[in-house]
């Protein structure tokens, strides 16, 4: 819902969202120039939870710069590490085990699961709907309940290692997740009823925040954000890694590029998370969980190396800058929400407040990994 | 003389009461069906099933210190909640509980609880305007102007209803529905086919007069922070929150009244308050039920529906309301 | 098949047809193009170029429909040269991951902006200045976007002191 603005000078003022508002989940601080409910411009500020986790990367070797990965996103973790210990395992020439690549890919969906829930809760809430949140916090309790059990952890994970994995899984585990799968599907068909098909939210998010695939190309926004605008791109598919080509899954991609497709994209993206998990389960194969041969100190070779993975918000990417060294020249962490986030200036403009901040809240903005 | 004074003052002292005692325990109401709703106990601590809540919620707020933001308008700062319980009560004065149990009954009866409920409107631009805080004003211009655009249909639907009672007395308007379900306002007549109708957008248009979600606006925290009470603490954020739920019961009073034929029996049996009591309770069962389901709507989707849809609807209930009752 | 292309496309830049080849690990390499091995450095082509190259390199990228990944910097302090380094990638399935790259000298950071090509270069951009002082001519607002408003020092610099 887009008006002309015809603007006078000196007719607009100045809203301060944020560091600390409720739409923003987090010190977000968006300067909004408004004219009554219509923001003419936006300018995002970052940086209120900034930690230089690059310096420290610097400064650390590999493996104490395990933990820190888990500090970026701390709803999506696991996605983190993994693209660290693939880099590492890339770049060293490190064989995994096979049944560590699966429980590796098991725990990572579960996690993006648990991500997605909490995403689906809080965005509900955005748009005043308390409830789904309550609904979707109880199903994330169990994943995070399994997880906790193998992982030791419940939200910063520092569960994979160079070679393999810190912890076996055991019965337990495979049969709370094999119990946990029917439990969730009938959880999703509920939401499908309760939010999706409301009239209200589907009018709330229908052609609100239209992000076009060029926009997104030149933003490089990636996750749902792209996939909501018809582009059908997940590094799962188009950069195979891990145990992901063991696996049959669909991306699902919706070309109306507004709220609503990225809504959807993220909600079918739980049931095809719930298709890997089962999968990964029934194939999971035995043997050991961590490599033979693994250098105690891991050096890497002089050289300029790149991974990227799939998180729950996107294609997330660490690049190491090596010396030979025990620990990295330089260390980058490209940051999905990032640019996801970046759009948000350009694409908001003329909007109303609230539909602005429906649309922030699509983009799924997790701000400890925007600002790092 | 004098007796009739005292009268009334004993009468009005029970409607502050119940008004209050409303107020208060819808909260704990509220609270409660929340939790419900959303799988999780609620308060449940203070006392048997956490009544002692409201009360102790009282205290608290009470002790607070009264913060007024630098720069604001104090008197329309100080002004505004009281702005936002006294027309709610007073709209209580009115209400006719049972055949006895109305505090002053009164031929005008309808439009002075109109009169009373603009004065909400008023209550929550004061706010918004005194606290200095943009959030606070853009709630309040946004309540005003859904307040506004929602009295227009909400009045046409209850004037179809006087056009029928030929009353606005609400003693009067009740005993015409008296004598079982089916002379209920709320179901079609023949001098009104579209009662149902009528009933629903009283219903609605009371849900976004008394700022309820969906229709929550005027407060939208996701949006606006706090909406129009951004700045408010202590009591004047209670004073706030209490004439919410009193307006509640008001609306959910009036629609009673004027559809549900107010302490009537549906199939004729012990007419009475307790029947009255039930039918409200329900009513504001409704209403909580509906804002822990809903998610928000959008301001202009509100306007648009009022403008769009009700007004038209109730113009044209009434039109046809009126042309019926001259040809029968 | 878009890697070859590329390849060509952004051979076309350098006046010498032969690639640079890259010079004992560690040491500066000449600007080329270098196809990599994916499987061991997880992209496909690198290419070095001159800061004056930079931005007709990025246009061919950019023609070539690739979506811009992220933008940081690389402090060489031994070589005094700062390193510019930018990634691309494709949406579609006929991967190719490429990265630019362009040195400049320590004392003189200065890189044309690429933001007029992808808007989404603006933040990688400020956090790069942020991080090592690099000067993208032509930015639009290059104030710190990470650091704090008043930040007057580049923490990713190897001489940097806290």
């Amino acid at each position: 819902m887009s008006a002309p603005i015809q603007l006078q000078p000196g007719e607009t003022f100045i809203l301060n969202v944020g560091p600390q508002h409720p739409a923003t989940h987090g010190v977000l601080r968006v300067k909004m120039e408004m004219d009554g409910e219509y923001i003419v411009k936006a300018e995002t500020v970052l940086g209120y939870v900034h930690r230089m986790h690059e310096k420290m990367g610097e400064n650390r070797t590999y493996a104490q710069y395990l933990p820190n990965l888990s500090r970026l996103d701390y709803l999506g973790a696991l996605g983190y590490t993994h693209g660290h210990v693939l880099l590492i395992e890339r770049a060293a020439g490190i064989e995994v085990p096979e049944r560590a690549e699966y429980i590796r890919a098991i725990t990572v969906e579960l996690n993006r699961l648990a991500s997605h829930l909490f995403w689906f809760g809080c965005y509900v809430m955005d748009l005043g709907g308390f409830s789904p949140l309550m609904y979707a916090l109880e199903d994330r309790e169990y994943i995070l309940d399994m997880l906790e059990a193998v992982t030791g952890a419940r939200l910063t994970y520092c569960y994979y290692r160079f070679g393999g994995l810190y912890n076996d899984v055991d019965d337990d585990f495979i049969e709370a997740a094999n119990r946990f799968i029917p439990r969730m599907r009938k959880s999703l068909k509920k939401y499908a009823a309760l939010v999706t098909g409301n009239i209200i939210f589907q009018k709330r998010l229908e052609g609100i925040g239209h992000i076009s695939a060029e926009m997104c190309r030149k933003y490089g926004a990636t996750g749902a954000v792209a996939r909501g605008s018809g582009i059908d791109f997940d590094v799962r598919k188009n950069e195979p890694y891990s145990v992901y080509p063991e696996f049959d899954f669909d991306i699902p991609v919706y070309h109306e590029c507004d709220s609503m497709a990225r809504f959807k994209v993220r909600m079918d993206e739980m049931e095809q998370s719930l298709r890997i998990i089962e999968q990964g389960l029934a194939k999971l194969p035995g043997g050991p969980i961590m490599a033979e041969k693994k250098p105690k100190n891991i050096k890497l070779p002089v050289g300029d190396f790149y991974q990227a993975v799939e998180t729950a918000r996107g294609s997330f990417g660490i690049r190491i800058v090596s010396d030979g060294d025990k620990n990295a020249y330089r260390l980058k962490l490209r940051s999905p929400t990032y640019s996801n986030m970046h759009l948000f200036d350009e694409a908001c403009e003329g909007m109303m407040i609230m539909d602005a901040l429906a649309f922030m809240g699509s983009l799924d903005l997790v701000i400890p990994e925007i600002d790092r | 003389m004098s007796l009739t004074v005292l009268n009334v003052i004993v009468a009005v002292v029970i409607a502050i009461g119940f008004a209050a005692l409303n107020a208060a325990y819808l909260v704990w109401a509220e609270r409660r069906g929340a939790a419900r709703i959303q799988r999780r106990p609620g308060p449940n601590i203070n006392g048997p099933f956490g009544l002692l809540q409201p009360p102790l919620d009282g205290i608290k707020l009470m002790t607070k210190q009264i913060m007024i933001p630098g720069g604001a308008d104090k008197i329309l700062f100080m002004v505004a909640p009281v702005l936002a319980m006294a027309p709610a009560i007073l709209s209580f004065v009115t209400i006719p509980f049972s055949e006895t149990i109305v505090a002053h009954n009164m031929d005008i009866g309808l439009l002075m609880i109109f009169a009373f409920a603009s004065m909400g409107a008023l209550a929550v631009l004061f706010a918004g305007w005194g606290s200095r805080n943009k959030y606070s004003v853009m709630a309040s211009v946004r309540a005003v102007s859904q307040n506004v655009s929602y009295e227009i249909p909400m009045l046409i639907t209850a004037i179809t209803v006087v056009m029928i009672t030929g009353s606005m007395d609400l003693k009067v308007i009740t005993n015409a529905q008296a004598g079982g379900f089916w002379h209920w306002n709320i179901f079609p007549s023949l001098h009104s086919p579209l009662m149902p109708l009528s009933f629903i957008l009283f219903f609605i248009c009371s849900l976004a007069e008394t700022n309820r979600a969906p229709f929550d606006l005027g407060e939208a925290e996701s949006e606006l922070v706090a909406g129009f009470h951004t700045e408010y603490g202590s009591m004047g954020f209670g004073l706030f929150f209490m004439g919410e739920y009193a307006n509640i019961v008001i609306g959910a009073s009036l629609t009673t009244i004027l559809f549900l034929g107010g302490w009537d029996c549906p199939f004729g049996l012990f007419p009475g308050v307790w029947w009255f009591l039930l039918k409200i309770y329900l009513l504001i069962a409704t209403f909580i039920w509906i804002r822990w389901t809903f998610p928000r709507t959008t301001i202009y989707g509100l306007l648009n529906l009022s403008w769009k849809i009700l007004i038209p609807l109730s113009l044209f209930n009434l039109l046809l309301t009126a042309g019926l009752l001259k040809v029968f | 098949m878009i890697q070859e292309t590329t390849r060509e496309a952004l051979q076309s830049l350098f006046a010498e047809s032969a690639p640079a080849v890259e010079v004992e690990a560690g040491a500066p390499r000449g600007n080329g193009v270098i196809t990599r091995d994916y499987n061991a450095h997880g992209y496909h082509l690198d290419a070095q170029v001159a800061a004056d190259q930079l931005v007709a390199a990025v246009e061919i990228i950019d023609q070539a429909g690739f979506f811009i990944e992220s933008i940081t910097g690389v402090d060489w302090i031994k070589e005094n040269q700062l390193e510019v380094i930018y990634d691309f990638s494709r949406y579609d399935f006929d991967t190719c991951r490429v990265v630019i790259r362009t040195r400049v000298p320590r004392d003189q950071p200065i890189v044309p902006t690429i933001t007029t090509i992808y808007a989404g270069a603006n933040w990688h951009e400020r956090e790069t200045h942020d991080f090592f002082g690099i000067k993208f001519a032509g930015h639009p607002h290059l104030i710190p976007l990470l650091l704090p408003e008043d930040a007057d020092f580049h923490p990713l610099l190897k001489d940097f002191k806290a």
